[in-house]
């Protein structure tokens, strides 16, 4: 039996309650209110979880839906960043129209990525993103790319502050900037994997040579994949340089790369809204971690990443499906005890 | 060989290394006939139907669907002019639910492409429904209704092959090539299919091209019966006059026949 978790059949009808509208609702008013109980740098991390999360979503459109595994999609979030990046400070264009031409910038770039990478399946798929992962950093280093990306040095971005007058703080701005982006992006990502693109992409993970004989163009798929997997990563890579000001090549090291897969798997394979669980977790996991060894005295304080680990471990033993599919397992037992309630 | 046929295969040769897999086959299959490809293990017969759906490329040869060669076209344009198949070890998307995997083999009837189906245009949510409202339909006829949402993997095997069905048909083919469908199957679960693909040929006015072990079925469906061995052709006509050919039953039998 495939490993791979199961397509979403639909939930049981209860013309009741549907727990899934009910959680959506949660998710909004929690999104809407937090940047008015947080502040300062919590509400940057939670505005860098929105950007993680766009990435995340990506990256699963492509290994999650697609079956192709990406252990480099920190490199399209470095080309969407410096894109926007190089935008504003070298061409002088307000950072809110950066993130659609950085989003473009990288469809093109992970559609040519695709192309080769049609002619590789699984770990040798995974070896050739590994290999983008690692090269980036000393390509946006590299001296003849000076002019336009500050080298080593990279580029300072001023923070921008609320527009129109809006009574709320720079940081309050940058988090409802980021959750608007956020928000139209999982609502195209939901609509496609619904759609009869969403099945060719699923179709072809399972099986391609079946797929092809229904009129699925395998190739097309699989690169548009790649490059629309990119757009994500490029979109949050875009955001997160404007909330951050600051760009370097040592800003997207092989270790976001591998956070990604990291996040997708935690969050939860085939799932898109799991894909802000898994976002939190990259986000927060490591500092909670560190805070941890910290209390616990002299003699832990050099093994967050152990505890990360384990933490790890743990997780993907508790919740197997990743943390969407325990919360949709969960969904669906509420939603037989509200069934069978309404029943007696 | 009569001009109107729907399919003809001509000279079709296929190599394996140093292997001949087919030799120079050639045969019609008329408008509306059921046509059974027989043979004993390795005669070809899936080779051949994996010829038609563009899986293998023949040496030489040429394969002509409502008189336009097929060669040239791409594997997935196969479905949009018209022809759909089954396989024999059952190819479904185990991770999907009956209904999507039905809503995949209608792909070739959709247009709708990546940026259309994430902005969830009003084309594309009519386009949707109607996709939906004929593979419900699909789903229903072949009895699949109560487990349209089950993952497609978990269903027990007769019910896959069901399913497989289903799937072949949502592209509204003209041609449906099933191999071996009656594989796996219990005596009752054949009959079934028996009246299933009569059905197919009768209600939906399709053309079938049947590969089939179980000689019994095969007999009592097919207008034509072509018999395969070692790749080359040894017989090709009506059930009975097959049946009875001695080249065919030497093939089956042995030469102590």
């Amino acid at each position: 039996m495939s490993t791979l978790p199961t397509a979403k059949a639909e939930p049981e009808r209860s013309g009741f309650i549907g727990w899934g509208r009910v959680g959506l609702a949660c998710v909004v008013v929690f999104a809407l209110v937090l940047p008015f109980m947080s502040s300062g740098y919590h509400l940057f991390q939670y505005a860098q979880v929105l950007n993680y999360a766009i990435a995340l979503v990506g990256l699963n459109l492509l290994t999650g839906y697609n079956g192709q595994i990406s252990l480099g999609h920190g490199a399209f979030f470095a080309i969407g960043g410096y894109a926007s990046a190089i935008l504003v400070a070298k061409f002088g264009m307000p950072y809110w129209v950066t993130p659609p031409i950085a989003g473009m910038v990288c469809l093109v770039a992970g559609f040519l990525f695709g192309l080769p990478a049609l002619r590789l399946e699984g770990l040798y798929l995974a070896l050739a993103t590994f290999a983008l992962a690692v090269a980036m950093p000393q390509l946006l280093n590299y001296k003849h790319f000076d002019a336009l990306t500050g080298g080593s040095g990279g580029l300072q971005l001023a923070k921008p502050g609320a527009p129109f007058g809006l009574p709320i703080t720079s940081d309050q701005w940058l988090y409802f900037y980021c959750l608007g982006f956020a928000a139209l992006l999982f609502l195209a990502a939901r609509n496609l994997v619904r759609g009869r693109i969403g099945r060719a992409m699923v179709a072809i993970r399972d099986q391609p040579v079946a797929a092809e004989t229904m009129g699925v163009p395998i190739s097309y798929v699989k690169a548009m994949c790649f490059g629309i997997s990119a757009l994500y990563a490029g979109v949050g890579g875009a955001l997160s340089v404007t909330i951050v000001g600051y760009v370097s090549p040592d800003s997207f090291g092989l270790f976001l790369s591998l956070s990604f897969l990291v996040g997708i798997v935690v969050g939860g394979l085939t799932s898109i809204p799991g894909m802000l669980f898994g976002a939190w977790f990259i986000e927060f996991v490591p500092n909670y971690a560190d805070q941890l060894t910290s209390s616990l005295g002299e003699n832990a304080k050099a093994l967050p990443w152990a505890v990360y680990g384990v933490l790890l471990i743990a997780l993907m033993f508790v919740m197997p499906r990743g943390i969407a599919g325990a919360v949709t397992a969960m969904a669906a037992r509420l939603q037989r005890f509200t069934n069978a309630t309404k029943r007696a | 060989m009569s001009p109107s046929a729907l399919l003809r295969v001509e000279k079709v040769s296929v190599r394996f290394g140093g292997i001949i897999a087919l030799n120079e086959i050639s045969f019609d299959v008329g408008r509306g006939q059921i046509c059974g490809l027989i043979g004993p293990n390795g005669a070809g017969k899936t080779t051949l139907f994996n010829c038609l759906s563009r899986l293998y490329t023949p040496h030489s040869g040429q394969i002509q669907f409502e008189g336009r060669p097929i060669l040239k076209l791409a594997r997935h344009e196969i479905a949009r002019i018209g022809i759909a198949r089954t396989f024999q070890n059952v190819a479904l998307f185990g991770a999907m639910s009956v209904l999507d995997n039905v809503l995949v083999g209608a792909h070739s009837r959709g247009r709708q492409g990546f940026g259309a189906a994430a902005l969830r245009l009003p084309a594309t949510r009519r386009e949707e429904a109607q996709l939906r409202e004929r593979a419900l339909q699909l789903v229903a006829e072949f009895g699949l209704g109560d487990c349209a949402n089950i993952a497609a993997g978990q269903l027990p095997f007769g019910t896959q092959k069901r399913v497989e069905l289903a799937r072949a048909l949502a592209s509204e083919p003209k041609l449906l090539l099933l191999d071996e469908p009656a594989a796996g199957l219990n005596h009752e679960e054949v009959e079934h299919l028996r009246g299933e693909i009569l059905g197919l040929r009768d209600r939906h006015g399709m053309t079938i091209l049947l590969v089939e072990h179980h000689m019994n079925l095969v007999m009592r469906v097919s207008d034509q019966v072509v018999a395969l061995n070692f790749g080359a052709k040894i017989a090709d006509g009506p059930p009975q006059q097959v049946q009875s050919h001695p080249e065919v039953i030497r093939a089956y039998l042995g030469d102590a026949a």
